[in-house]
């Protein structure tokens, strides 16, 4: 099988370019350890949410270290479109799959990475979930999908971008959509047109399953919104991806 | 040497309402150098995408290889090397890892990749670099892996979009020296360039390509010949030889103090064998002859519209 064997070698050369990366690594990992300091040691006590701070920030510190991660592949993305690799690739009958799906594992291997590392310095700072293993697992696959609806969304503005500077901009506002949603406060805390817009975009939903599998009782309400937010960003995405790449390419 | 290696008829491609090709012809003959010669934004690079499978026109027909592009793509593919405008390395591999890649993605053995890949890089005197990763690369040696990864599934034709543009004259001669290895060893070049002199240099046959039209082709003579300024110049010793020159010369133009003669003419043998009969017949004694062709770029600013405005301006 072609597919399976170009997906594995472009797997390889990407997983090369995040090791030879800093700036990737950096964003991707020291960043939101970076925000957690700050959210749990010079904010956090100044919010008042009702449970211990890093016990309620660290679900939505695992969906910000995904947004801060996608920036690299953004960028990767379009520099291979606009410095011709994808062509080359194209000439030697390389399949769109294998070169497209590896950007997208690669990328959730990395943000996999980034959040075992967040995760790990919030138990330094006092994170004491009280889920189990199956919880764990759920956490988990919460966090492939999110990535996979992510990862998709961000090839596709890679393709899209006409530079890897757009690209690399493309990618800003999943960085701030995290403020406007669950991850740092109760979206009830907010301001009117904040707080309807916490409510209804896509992070909340995905926050509060993890929240509820980490640390509470897991309802099916927000769990069932977060699949299919994610399910359809990751088809969108993955249709958007498909058409720039056979246009441009 | 027979057979066509591309064979491109009416081909047409509009973006909106703009025209970037205006029903192209080509045929380019197994193992020649072919060069399509034009200024930026005649179409060269759509004209490349089009006969590399990379674009479909509106209209027209390509065969490459014996492949129609449209009905056997894949066919085609695996008969084609192409090194694009920009040189699309992987500017954090290594070069050893950039050659590898293709050939992993070639499907070649191991071992095998591994030695198309030294000697790829010993050829293009890279082995040194083998091991730094492209990004610290000079632009000539970028150009060098580019054209060496092209070469790792040994393709029948190469397509080079502008493969010298912005390298130094030294870069561009090695960059020369290899397309003419290359084609030495029977291999097809289709390739693209701004410069006159690349084209003169390499290429067997030349096609100056104008706002998406042909406006020209054949060889850098025949082009040359094909210029209204061709003229033979005579000098001579003194005033009474140049007059009576002139006499039997009409259509001639003098110039007293130089004490030479313009005569229009292609300066083929034939035309030169005749005047020299003329001026035998007449006893005129000539004491320097000499035949002046136009370069390719008085060829180039004569068919290309654009550059002709500017040569006007001049």
């Amino acid at each position: 099988m072609n597919v399976i064997a170009d997906s594995r070698t472009m797997l390889r050369r990407n997983l090369r370019h995040t090791t030879r990366n800093p700036v990737a690594l950096f964003n991707g990992i020291v960043m939101p350890v970076f925000l957690m300091f700050l959210m749990v040691y010079v904010f956090g006590d100044a919010f008042s949410v009702g449970v211990d701070y890093a016990d309620y920030a660290t679900p939505g510190l695992m969906l910000t270290t995904i947004c801060y991660g996608v920036g690299a592949t953004a960028i990767s993305v379009n520099s291979d479109m606009t410095t011709g690799f994808i062509d080359r690739l194209r000439v030697m009958d390389v399949s769109r799959a294998a070169v497209l799906n590896a950007h997208v594992i690669v990328t959730m291997l990395r943000s996999l990475v980034a959040i075992a590392f967040v995760t790990g310095v919030a138990f330094l700072m006092g994170f004491r979930p009280s889920a189990g293993p199956a919880e764990w697992l759920g956490v988990i696959g919460v966090v492939m999908l999110t990535v996979l609806a992510i990862g998709w969304l961000t090839v596709a503005f890679g393709l899209a971008a006409k530079t890897p500077e757009s690209a690399g901009l493309a990618a800003v506002p999943l960085m701030l959509l995290p403020f406007l949603s669950s991850a740092f406060v109760p979206a009830e805390t907010m301001g009117p047109g904040a707080r309807q817009f916490a409510e209804y975009q896509p992070f909340t939903p995905i926050i509060e399953t993890l929240r509820g599998l980490l640390t509470g009782s897991p309802s099916a309400g927000p769990a069932v919104a977060a699949i299919a937010w994610c399910a359809g960003l990751a088809l969108i995405g993955y249709l958007w991806a498909r058409a720039s790449f056979n246009k441009r390419a | 040497m027979n057979g066509s290696a591309i064979a491109a008829s009416g081909l047409r491609k509009a973006y909106k309402d703009k025209v970037v090709l205006d029903g192209i012809d080509l045929d380019v003959r197994v193992g020649t150098i072919f060069a399509l010669l034009g200024p930026n934004g005649s179409g060269k690079t759509t004209t490349v995408n089009v006969l590399t499978t990379l674009l479909a026109p509106d209209a027209g027909t390509v065969v490459v290889a014996g492949h129609d592009v449209a009905k056997d793509t894949k066919a085609v593919r695996a008969a084609i090397g192409v090194t694009g405008q920009f040189a699309s390395v992987d500017d954090l591999l290594t070069g050893e890892e950039n050659l590898l890649l293709m050939a992993d993605l070639l499907h070649l053995p191991k071992a095998e990749g591994r030695r198309v890949a030294a000697r790829l890089l010993d050829r293009f005197d890279l082995a040194e670099a083998a091991s730094k990763p492209a990004a610290t690369y000079s632009g000539g040696m970028r150009r060098k892996l580019d054209l060496a990864m092209t070469l790792v599934g040994e393709p029948r034709i190469i397509f080079l979009d502008e493969p010298t543009t912005g390298l130094d004259p030294r870069s561009r001669r090695t960059m020369w020296e290899i397309i003419r290895e290359l084609v030495a060893g029977g291999t097809t070049v289709f390739l693209t360039t701004q410069y006159l002199e690349e084209a003169d240099q390499l290429a067997d046959r030349i096609a100056v390509l104008d706002q998406g039209r042909l406006v020209a082709e054949g060889t850098a003579g025949e082009l040359k010949r094909r210029m209204p300024g061709s003229h033979v110049r005579l000098r001579f010793t003194g005033r009474h030889e140049l007059d009576a020159a002139a006499r039997i010369l009409p259509g001639s133009t003098r110039d007293d103090e130089e004490l030479t003669l313009r005569v229009p003419g292609d300066g083929g043998v034939r035309s030169l064998r005749a005047l020299l009969d003329e001026l035998d017949a007449h006893s005129v004694d000539v004491e320097e002859l000499s035949v002046h062709t136009p370069d390719l770029d008085d060829v180039f600013l004569a068919l290309t519209g654009t550059a002709n405005k500017e040569a006007d301006a001049r």
